[in-house]
């Protein structure tokens, strides 16, 4: 089943989708990944997202359900234009991360797993991001930023409203 | 395998390497304590409560994944394995509820029993415990997730067991929880539900009281019921079931539906009908007082005697003025043996009619006349447990005898039997099958045909030939075949079929009905043209021993009419009086009841069925749960049935006929051979021989037989009386009294004696075909289904229609 009427993706997204289920010995394989690109692109693992996997790959809703809830970078809600993430594990908690998430709350004016009214930004306290030399970390969408500073902060977050940088999804060319 | 020598606390035990551990200590009597692992479906080792130490490995090793070799040395028993297992505890009762006192489990948990085997420990969590509310995923199944222990025994017996995959993990650590597949942003009411089966097999399964049934929560504990074992009233597998039965103001009532002890020809299966469906006994519908009809139309509730002097002077009165001939008797696929075999001895020897038939629902005559002069190729539901090959021709037993399904997609799983399934529709079953045919439109005959070498029948058997010519080398490369047969076949097709399977040497055959005593109705000889054990009526030869029957009975040696020339005679007057018992073919016909309006029409029934409606008497009936004696299920395996509910005001329809018989003046003793003498060859009064090594005293004896659920005195309404002569005169039913009382089944093949020829007899190809399959659904049960209450929430129950994953729609009637 590898072409779908009316996919609700890009075309080429529903072409690398038909492509994906051939790699593997086993089609479920392709799950976690078909849902990472599907999140790229829709922004959230929607309802029609879920419904739509599972029917390229063979499975119930259910099964989706039950690997996407697993993991924590699997959304089901819609995120900000910008999603912020801020690392606390070992490395940049050592180096003030707390104080950088305590920031961008401050900054931002909401909490953790929250979007800003405007649907601009959005926050999330995550787990290591691998770069831990650079501590502390912080991921917006695709980008890293590194050996933050509340001031850093503020430039970056404010060079973001300012639609100053793209992030590497944007950059290739949505 | 090879089998190898292990020790287990010191002691040697041998078995085939590679088995499992856990399954080995308990063969050998270790008990090994096990949450996660459940017989027969795949290995989690979730829970680690299995743990025991093996010489030479560093670390405590799961029993229920440990597969045993040469030489192994285990220890199940040290302070280290049970301090191993009392942590485990410890940690699953971090955020356990601890609700015991009101917990449906409380009484027979496994949690319960294990904290008590290890000693309740010092909990180390300090927080506050994490709780969520209960949650109502169907009618029928309903959530409590604070108490579960994650064992995944729920998910892994909905998915590899029914094959319906509604339940599954999410989450991660300590916030996984089990959800159902329809969740809650899907749902109007905004919660989470359950699009299945409903058969509550997760919920037998789940080894604590997380997972409750809606009919049985709250409602009372383990201990405070009596637990009879009986068979399921709903269906032609008869499951055995263990009732719980608790005492009423006006009789008992039953509380729950359960498979207790396994031992049944069900294994570990039960439906939701034999589950939940046992509350149409409890229903306020039920007739409880005998009614019958005043000169202005009405019916009245009279008193038993009154009813019973009525039905049976005018019974009499009609008999003698106008003739047996002139009488019809309808009996049910619900009745017991006994019953059956008796409501038609009454027929014929009392009313001197032999116009007598049932709702027939496979066509047991042509099965029977089939396979007669065989021997052993009749097969038990056990059978589709174990047989390597399995070719199913029509029907749907996901439907229509969910434990059949089950049991072929166990079969399938655990010993990778080979299943070949032929049908008009794509039923759930071609999931499991290895090869799946889908036959033509009226194909089954031409199928028949076809297998068994006439290739023109080809064309007309299947739209793909080549599909049906790799399906007819795939069946005959078998070396041996159980052949399940719907009741989609019947007459001369059912026969080809038969006729084909005959020339494969190890086949067996089973025919699936509809109703727990189908077949039962059938061999009794529920049937105008067939006495008992499938003997055709016909000239008396006092030399044939297949006329001992009919000698003894001194009935009418023409058949009678069927159940539509029934109906026919009444159209024309030529009906006086019509008996039914426990069906309803008014409904099941559609009978215009303006036909019956110048006979007398007595029915015995538990509720204002369309034909208790057009009644001059109804009497009120007992049902299956309600009475002692036996059934034969589809496949002829024969079963005891025990009382369990009680109604006040009811009668058992055994009682019934026997009242009615009496009230005609008949003699009683000759109809029910009951005492220790008997002009009929006598009944052997149970003085013990049945009982072994429970012989004894006297009054021993009485509190055996009531314990049994059987008469303590001798008396015309001991089924057990009847129950001799059927042993002593049926073709086919040389029971084993003792494995019959003791619970078990026991197989029993139709005995038809060969068609003789030019005895003028009905053969197959001539007889009418009267068979009219009741199409039930798994929510649904004929005339029974719409009292259930229970059967008509899950029949309405839609947690979101584009989901449905099987097929509900409503029965015909
Ligand atoms: S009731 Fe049966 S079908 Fe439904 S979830 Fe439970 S096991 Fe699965
Ligand atoms: S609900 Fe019951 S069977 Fe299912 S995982 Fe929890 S404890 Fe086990
Ligand atoms: S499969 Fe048939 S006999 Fe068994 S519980 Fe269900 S309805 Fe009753
Ligand atoms: S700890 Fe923050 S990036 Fe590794
Ligand atoms: S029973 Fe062995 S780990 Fe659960």
């Amino acid at each position: 089943m590898s072409t779908i009427a009316n996919s609700i993706f890009s075309p080429e997204l529903a072409a690398r989708f038909d492509k994906l289920v051939t790699l593997y010995p086993v089609k479920r394989s392709a799950l976690v990944p078909m849902l990472l690109y599907a999140q790229d692109e829709v922004g959230y693992v929607s309802e029609a997202v879920i419904q739509e996997v599972a029917q390229r790959l063979d499975l119930f809703d259910l099964d989706v359900r039950s690997v996407l809830s697993y993991y924590s970078m699997l959304r089901t809600k819609p995120a900000g234009k910008y999603n912020v993430q801020v690392c606390t594990n070992i490395s940049c908690m050592l180096r003030g991360g707390y104080e950088i998430l305590d920031h961008c709350k401050k900054k931002l004016g909401i909490e953790n797993k929250q979007t800003t009214p405007d649907g601009q930004f959005s926050l999330e306290e995550v787990e290591c991001i691998g770069d831990c030399c650079s501590a502390p970390a912080m991921q917006v969408n695709y980008e890293f930023h590194d050996e933050l500073t509340p001031d850093k902060v503020d430039e970056i977050l404010d060079q973001y409203a300012a639609g100053k940088i793209l992030d590497s999804t944007q950059k290739d060319g949505k | 395998m090879a089998d190898v020598t292990i020790t287990v606390d010191g002691k040697k035990i041998t078995a085939p390497a590679g088995s499992l551990l856990i399954e080995v200590c308990k063969s050998a009597g270790i008990e090994i304590p096990a949450f996660c692992y459940y017989p027969g479906l795949s290995l989690q080792a979730a829970c680690r409560m299995c743990v025991v130490r093996q010489e030479k490995v560093p670390k405590l090793q799961t029993a229920c994944t440990t597969q045993i070799a040469e030489g192994q040395v285990f220890f199940t028993d040290t302070p280290e394995v049970i301090q191993a297992r009392k942590a485990t505890l410890q940690m699953l009762l971090g955020n356990h509820p601890l609700d015991c006192p009101v917990c449906d489990a409380g009484g027979e948990c496994e949690l319960q029993d294990m904290t008590f085997k290890y000693g309740a420990a010092d909990s180390f969590y300090a927080e506050p415990k994490n709780h969520r509310e209960e949650q109502k995923w169907s009618p029928v199944v309903y959530f409590d997730r604070p108490r579960c222990i994650l064992c995944y025994r729920c998910v892994r017996t909905c998915s590899e067991g029914m094959d319906v995959f509604a339940l599954a993990v999410e989450n991660r650590g300590s916030s996984s929880t089990i959800v159902p597949n329809v969740p809650a942003k899907l749902t109007p009411d905004n919660l989470a539900h359950l699009d299945c089966e409903q058969c509550g097999m997760c919920i037998d399964v789940c080894p604590v009281g997380a997972l409750t049934s809606g009919t049985y929560r709250y409602k009372t504990r383990p201990w405070e019921m009596n637990h009879v074992a009986t068979v399921c009233t709903h269906c032609g597998d008869g499951c055995k079931t263990t009732l719980g039965v608790r005492s009423t103001a006006d009789g008992s009532e039953i509380v729950r539906g359960d498979n207790r002890d396994k031992s049944g020809i069900n294994s570990d299966f039960l439906c939701n009908k034999g589950r939940y469906a046992f509350d149409f006994a409890n229903s306020s519908e039920r007739i409880t007082q005998p009614l019958v009809r005043q000169p202005n139309g009405e019916l009245k509730a009279v008193s038993w005697e009154e009813a019973l002097t009525c039905v049976g002077k005018k019974f009499a009165e009609l008999r003698d003025t106008r003739g047996g001939k002139t009488i019809g008797v309808i009996g049910g696929n619900r009745l017991t043996n006994e019953e059956a075999y008796l409501l038609q001895k009454f027929a014929r020897s009392v009313l001197h009619t032999n116009n007598i038939d049932h709702h027939r629902t496979a066509d047991y005559v042509a099965f029977a006349q089939s396979l007669a002069g065989t021997t052993g190729r009749a097969a038990s539901l056990r059978e589709t447990l174990t047989a390597p090959a399995v070719l199913l021709v029509g029907g749907d037993p996901t439907n229509q005898s969910p434990a059949t399904a089950w049991n072929l997609r166990s079969n399938v799983r655990l010993n990778g039997a080979r299943l070949y399934i032929a049908n008009t529709a794509e039923i759930k079953l071609r999931r499991q099958a290895s090869a799946f045919l889908q036959v033509a439109e009226y194909g089954y005959g031409a199928l028949a045909a076809f297998l068994a070498g006439d290739d023109s029948a080809a064309n007309i058997a299947a739209p793909d030939s080549a599909a049906l010519a790799s399906f007819r080398d795939a069946i005959r490369s078998e070396e041996s075949l159980l052949v399940l047969i719907g009741n989609d076949l019947r007459g001369a097709e059912l026969k080809r079929l038969i006729d084909f399977g005959l020339t494969i040497p190890g086949t067996k055959f089973a025919l699936l009905a509809d109703y727990a005593n189908s077949r039962g109705a059938a061999d009794m000889g529920l049937l105008p043209d067939m006495l008992p054990g499938y003997t055709p009526i016909g000239p008396i030869d006092t030399q044939d021993p297949s006329s001992r029957i009919a000698l003894e009975y001194r009935s009418p040696t023409t058949p009678g009419l069927d159940l539509l020339e029934i109906f026919e005679a009444a159209e024309t007057g030529n009906l006086s009086a019509f008996y039914v018992v426990g069906s309803n073919p008014i409904a099941r016909y559609a009978v215009d009841p303006a036909t019956l309006k110048n006979t007398f029409v007595v029915v015995q029934e538990m509720f204002l069925t369309e034909t208790a409606a057009i009644a001059d008497v109804v009497l009120p009936a007992a049902n299956l749960y309600e009475k002692s004696g036996s059934v034969t299920n589809s496949y002829g395996d024969l079963q005891q049935v025990k009382k369990a509910g009680d109604r006040a005001g009811v009668r058992s329809d055994f009682e019934t006929i026997v009242r009615i018989a009496d009230k005609m003046g008949a003699d009683v003793r000759k109809l029910v051979p009951f005492g220790p003498v008997s002009n009929a060859g006598g009944t052997r009064a149970d003085m013990g021989q049945t009982r072994g090594a429970q012989s004894g005293e006297a009054d021993r004896h009485a509190v055996w037989l009531t314990a049994n659920n059987l008469e303590p005195r001798l008396s015309p309404f001991d089924p057990s009386a009847i129950l001799d002569e059927i042993q002593r005169l049926v073709p086919g039913y040389e029971i084993l009294r003792l494995q019959l009382l003791s619970g078990n089944d026991q197989h029993l093949s139709p005995a038809a004696a060969p068609i003789r020829d030019n005895a003028g007899l009905v053969q197959i190809s001539n007889r009418r075909d009267l068979v009219l399959p009741a199409g039930d659904t798994l929510f649904t049960s004929g005339s029974l289904g719409r009292y259930s209450a229970i059967l008509n929430d899950l029949r309405q129950f839609r947690p979101r229609q584009s989901l449905i994953q099987i097929d509900v729609q409503t029965a015909s009637d």
